[in-house]
Parts: C-alpha cells; sequence; structure tokens
C-alpha cells in the first residue's frame, strides 16, 4: 500500500511541471489570443477539420491530461466537436514522437499500421460522435 | 539510451518547459502587464478547479497500482484464452499505467512467444482509455460524450487488432 502511494505521488509529481506549464500556457493564450484564433487555423469545414484536427493531434506529445485540457479549452473557443474529438484521440492513440523507439520494439511495419490505423480510427470515431451528440 | 536515463532526461526537460513558460509570462508582464495579470486569473481559477480533480487520480492511481501487475497480465492473454484474451487485453491496456516505452518490452516479448500482433496493437490502443482520468474530462465533455468516445474507442480497438492481424496474413 505504501509502494503504491509512494508510486503514484511519484508518477503525478513528474507530471506536475508539464500540466502546470502547458495549464499556464492555456491561459495565457485565453488572455492573448482572440477567440477567432483557432478557427482561422481550422477551416471551419466539418469535412477537412476532423483531417487537420488528427494531424495536429499526431504530432503533440504529452500526457492524456494534457491533451483533456487543450481539447476542452478548444471546444470552449468554438471549434466544432468533431475537430476537438479528433484532435483528442489523435493525441492519445497515434505516438509520432515514439514511433522510432516502437518500430525498434515491435518492428517497423506493426509500427506504421498501428499509428495509421490509429490516425484513420481518430477520425472515424470522431464523426460518429459528432453525428450522434450533435 | 536506458529506460532510467531516458526518465531523467524527460524529468529534466519538463522543468525546463515549465522554466520557458514562466519566462513567456515574464515577457508578456513587461510588454503588458494587465494581460500578463488577467492570464494569472485565469490560471489560478483553472489551477483550482483542477486540483480537487488530482486528488480523485491520485486514489484511482493508487488503487490501479495495488491491483495490477504486468505479470497479471501476461497470465490471460496467451493463445489458448480464446475470446477472453480480447477481453483480457483490453482490461489490461485500459487499466495498464506508466509511460508507453515502458510496456515496449514486455510487448516485444509476448510478440516473440507468438502473441499476435492484433492483440498488441489492442493494448497499445485501449492505454489510451485512462479511467482515472475521467473525471477531469468531465470538466469539459458531457457523461454521454465521454461514456460514447469509451465505447467506441474499445470497439474501434479490437477492430484495429483484428485489421492488424489480417494485414499480417498479407
Amino acid at each position: 500500500m505504501k509502494d503504491a502511494i509512494l508510486k503514484s505521488a511519484r508518477a503525478l509529481g513528474k507530471m506536475l511541471p508539464i500540466i502546470a506549464g502547458i495549464v499556464m500556457l492555456v491561459s495565457l493564450a485565453n488572455a492573448l489570443l482572440p477567440k477567432s484564433f483557432y478557427s482561422s487555423v481550422l477551416t471551419g469545414n466539418n469535412f477537412i477539420d476532423p483531417f487537420i484536427a488528427a494531424i495536429v493531434g499526431s504530432i503533440s506529445a504529452g500526457t492524456p491530461v494534457v491533451s483533456y485540457i487543450i481539447s476542452g479549452e478548444l471546444l470552449k473557443q468554438g471549434i466544432s466537436l468533431i475537430a476537438v474529438t479528433a484532435f483528442l484521440l489523435a493525441w492519445v492513440t497515434v505516438g509520432t514522437i515514439q514511433m522510432p523507439a516502437e518500430g525498434l520494439a515491435l518492428g517497423k511495419r506493426f509500427t506504421i499500421l498501428r499509428n495509421l490505423s490509429s490516425y484513420v480510427l481518430a477520425i472515424i470515431i470522431a464523426v460518429i460522435i459528432g453525428v450522434l451528440l450533435s | 539510451m536506458s529506460t532510467e536515463k531516458t526518465t531523467k532526461k524527460s524529468n529534466k526537460s519538463s522543468w525546463y518547459f515549465l522554466g520557458a513558460v514562466i519566462f513567456v509570462y515574464f515577457v508578456v508582464y513587461i510588454i503588458s502587464p494587465a494581460q500578463a495579470f488577467l492570464a494569472l486569473e485565469f490560471f489560478y481559477k483553472l489551477a483550482l478547479k483542477l486540483i480537487i480533480i488530482f486528488a480523485f487520480v491520485f486514489i484511482f492511481m493508487v488503487i490501479v497500482d495495488l491491483v495490477l501487475t504486468p505479470a497479471r497480465i501476461v497470465k490471460y492473454i496467451g493463445e489458448e484464452a480464446g475470446i477472453k484474451k480480447w477481453i483480457f487485453i483490453i482490461i489490461g491496456g485500459i487499466l495498464s499505467t506508466g509511460p508507453i516505452y515502458m510496456w515496449y518490452p514486455l510487448l516485444a516479448d509476448l510478440q516473440k512467444k507468438g502473441v499476435k500482433d492484433g492483440l498488441l496493437a489492442t493494448f497499445l490502443y485501449n492505454r489510451a482509455i485512462k479511467l482515472q482520468y475521467l473525471p477531469l474530462l468531465v470538466v469539459y465533455f458531457s457523461w454521454a460524450f465521454i461514456v460514447l468516445m469509451t465505447m467506441l474507442m474499445i470497439l474501434g480497438s479490437v477492430a484495429q487488432g483484428i485489421f492488424i492481424d489480417w494485414a499480417d496474413k498479407k
């Protein structure tokens, strides 16, 4: 029990600087960037936006917690649920940064197939969620 | 590079990152103190919300750490386990904790022992479902969204596993 508490505290503690930094950046972006900023990065087109958002999510790195915070803030900025979901899912399932290590451990073919199919799945799931919840 | 070295490097990088963000705040303060204070006010409100959530996250992490070990996961995904292995691999992926690279050696070992690539892919996909962090999602998204997304991710992970096994046969 003591080990589990210490291990969990250590794991959470290690994440703290990154989370604090991201929350600070999100806060700064809210103060400095006009609400139209994200909509200018994304096209507002429900067909193209999920693809762009999923690409941005795929090349982003960080813990899932960070992606939740950014996605939530993007939603508040007026980005569509489909694009935000594609961004969030690509962030947590596609590991572009980890691809070299994954390729070495599990094989290049496996890594490419897994990451490409995760990218496609992110968009498919986002569209289904968008259609069902809109 | 050893896992320990990678972890230490990653720890240092995270502090450098926070330092860089604080420096950005300092620069903004020099240029426009009003906007820096506005950002800090937003940060304070957001941080207050997150502190409570992190208490729940911590409790979840302790429970998961007590219940699940990598050895327990291995036990239930042998070829003879049939359809049960999919269920175990999904649960294992969802409950697994720690950085993804910590799991590569175990998964590579399983691959060498004949565990199908599809199962490994399903395990990795389900790692994206973090039960302990779900309370944090509630801050921004509805429960309907969270439940639907989680269910679709589980279904998607199986579809991905089947697809990768199919592609392996080609």
